[in-house]
């Protein structure tokens, strides 16, 4: 690695110093025309599937594609189960019990593990960081049918909470960078007070390490909740009929049923609102936890 | 799984010895304090994600059908001699392949491309930014119902709809989805992973040192020059930690081959061919073959990618 790429590559709180600021040239126009004609044309698909939600199935089948026409919350009405089909409701709540749940798990492991590997680090602590790292490389495919074939056994298919231990491990490397990253930013000066004032370890992280990185963990959750919400794979393959969660329900909708468009656009929108909400919440720290903490 | 990575910072990660070194009773009690809190999840991350590798690796060598529960047992190299003769698998590597270079390749093309140009000033660029998040935030299955339903449908699809509305009654109308099924599901994957690419490389622009780059203006360097001898080389690692990253993500990918094509048209990647096996036709032994050959060449790319994540640790510091 040369002089050059070390030179800058701590990513510093320069956010808002922009490159070349002063001169709003017209090339420099053209090129912030440029971009939200990109970001327009990005976000349009959710545009368009938010508004072809709203049209009743008619007007959303349409060729070509009739943008004014009159708007309804008839589909969805429909989708959360005003007319006849299966109610939203149980998957929905299956989806946030298993995301919800498994992001505590996550929280309560990763903290005091995070704490073993930056503020009393453990002997080759990075050794144990990339283990956690490389739990998330491998295909998880691959490990598929024997976690079904355990689940069956102990008779734990179908079962929520199967799904909540198979989340925990998903996301616990995750989380492990990510609050490892955020208790090496606590001063050492702090922890030596409560050390010397005799707090043990549950009361140092309770009453001084964990309000100092609030944000960090709020962060944290919030990511580990959109993988958990997310996920298909294992749940289509360890659920059936009670434990369904939204993405399994959504996959009722892989053949085209008739008339049924604006519904498909209302249960896709309505199963993403959770993630929308919690990703735009999270915008600042998505980078962090997507690298794996690799990115500040 | 142990690779070979430099470890970062040798001899600051080394926990500091206990002052009083002669009792090592102490220094055990001490060690054992110090590893306390980490155990609970490591032994979790053990328990349930290397175990399963080990059933895997058992039972791939296992004649083992759940529809013939009476016809168990060992059966050697048998499934991988199927499974590496089989079209259908060797198919699916090449899928898995061009899918994942496909998605990843164009996805840091159009993400840097983004970045660079989200890196200016200009009126509303927090808008912009958050515009081109939302695709990344919309749940994958979901992802891929809106485009397979909403956009590529012949006839009622957002495409065709444009089509008409921009050429006439006369217009193209493709059936995207039968036409170009691998090229339908890139598209879609493109779409949701440009954001991804955007957000690193931005990072890594947002990290330059602008100090520097001011002075390479002053002395006279074009803007190309700025970008061809300063951003692309301190991009270079974001650019290989966002390849790396999107490799890992998108080699797995399983619910846009499952939703959009369903594996039909030359589209079953591993994990879907893998699902299939077991789920489907239940042959258990042949889906662990195939799970420990995925698993084999995974090692390859995670190893690298884990030797890049280690360097930027590494600059990181402490």
């Amino acid at each position: 690695m040369t002089a050059l790429e070390t030179s800058g590559a701590k990513p510093t709180a320069t956010k808002e110093i922009p490159t070349n600021a002063p001169k709003p040239s017209r090339g420099a126009l053209l090129l912030g025309v440029a971009a939200w004609v990109i970001g327009i044309i990005f976000v349009f698909p959710v545009l368009w599937m938010l508004l072809t939600s709203l049209h009743s199935e008619t007007n959303a089948a349409t060729n070509p594609p009739s943008f004014f026409a009159p708007l309804t919350l008839e589909s969805w009405a429909n989708f959360f189960g005003a007319s006849s089909g299966a109610s939203p409701w149980p998957p929905l709540i299956n989806s946030a019990t298993a995301s919800i749940i498994s992001t505590i798990l996550v929280l309560v492991l990763s903290i005091p593990a995070a704490y073993a590997l930056s503020i009393k680090p453990v002997r080759k602590w990075t050794d144990v960081m990339f283990f956690f790292l490389s739990t998330k490389m491998l295909p998880v495919v691959a490990g598929l049918l024997p976690i079904y074939l355990i689940a069956q056994f102990a008779g734990m298919l179908d079962n929520i909470y199967t799904l909540v231990i198979i989340y925990t491990s998903m996301n616990l490397p995750i989380a492990v960078w990510m609050m490892r990253s955020f208790l090496a930013e606590v001063p050492v000066e702090v922890l030596e007070a409560a050390a010397m004032d005799g707090c043990g370890l549950l009361r140092t992280l309770r009453q001084i390490v964990i309000p100092m990185v609030l944000p960090g963990i709020a962060a944290t959750s919030l990511i580990c909740f959109i993988f958990s919400w997310n996920e298909l794979l294992f749940a289509r393959v360890l659920t059936a009929t009670v434990a369904q969660t939204a993405p399994v329900f959504l996959t009722g909708f892989v053949t085209s049923q008739g008339l049924f468009l604006a519904k498909v656009c209302a249960a896709a929108l309505a199963v993403s609102l959770p993630v929308l909400i919690a990703g735009f919440a999270a915008q600042d720290k998505l980078v962090q936890g997507l690298s794996l903490g690799a990115i500040k | 799984m142990s690779t070979s990575v430099d470890r970062p910072a040798g001899a600051g990660a080394q926990a500091p010895a206990p002052a009083g070194g002669k009792d090592t009773s102490l220094q055990r009690a001490g060690d054992w304090a110090r590893r306390a809190p980490l155990l609970p999840a490591l032994i979790f991350m053990i328990l349930v994600t290397q175990l399963p590798f080990i059933g895997t690796l058992i039972i791939s060598f296992m004649n083992w059908n759940a529809y013939y529960p009476d016809q168990i047992g060992f059966n050697g190299l048998d499934n991988y001699i199927t499974i590496l003769t089989s079209p259908n698998f060797l198919s699916a590597i090449w899928t898995t392949i061009l899918l994942t270079a496909g998605v990843v390749l164009t996805s840091l093309v159009l993400g840097t491309v983004i970045a660079l140009l989200l890196d200016r000033a200009f009126r509303g660029r927090g808008i912009v930014r958050t515009m081109m998040i939302t695709p990344f935030l919309i749940v994958p299955v979901a992802a891929a119902l809106l485009w397979k339903h909403a956009l590529y449908n012949p006839s009622y699809g957002l495409f065709n709809g444009m089509l008409t509305l921009i050429f006439g009654e006369n217009a193209p109308q493709p059936d995207w989805i039968s036409q170009w099924p691998l090229g339908s599901i890139i598209a879609s994957l493109v779409w949701q992973w440009t954001p991804f690419m955007m957000l690193i490389i931005l990072a890594g622009l947002q990290g330059r040192p602008l100090d520097v780059i001011e002075a390479a203006r002053i002395d006279g360097c074009s803007t190309w020059q700025v970008f061809r001898y300063m951003t692309f080389p301190h991009l270079r690692q974001y650019l290989e930690l966002g390849g790396l990253l999107g490799s890992i993500y998108v080699v797995q990918n399983f619910d846009a081959v499952f939703t959009i094509t369903s594996g039909a048209l030359g589209t079953a990647n591993l994990p879907f061919i893998i699902y299939q096996t077991f789920y489907n036709a239940k042959e258990y032994g042949q889906a662990s073959a195939a799970g420990v050959i995925t698993l084999i060449g995974t090692i390859a790319i995670a190893t690298f990618a884990l030797r890049v994540v280690s360097s930027l640790f590494r600059e990181e510091g402490r």
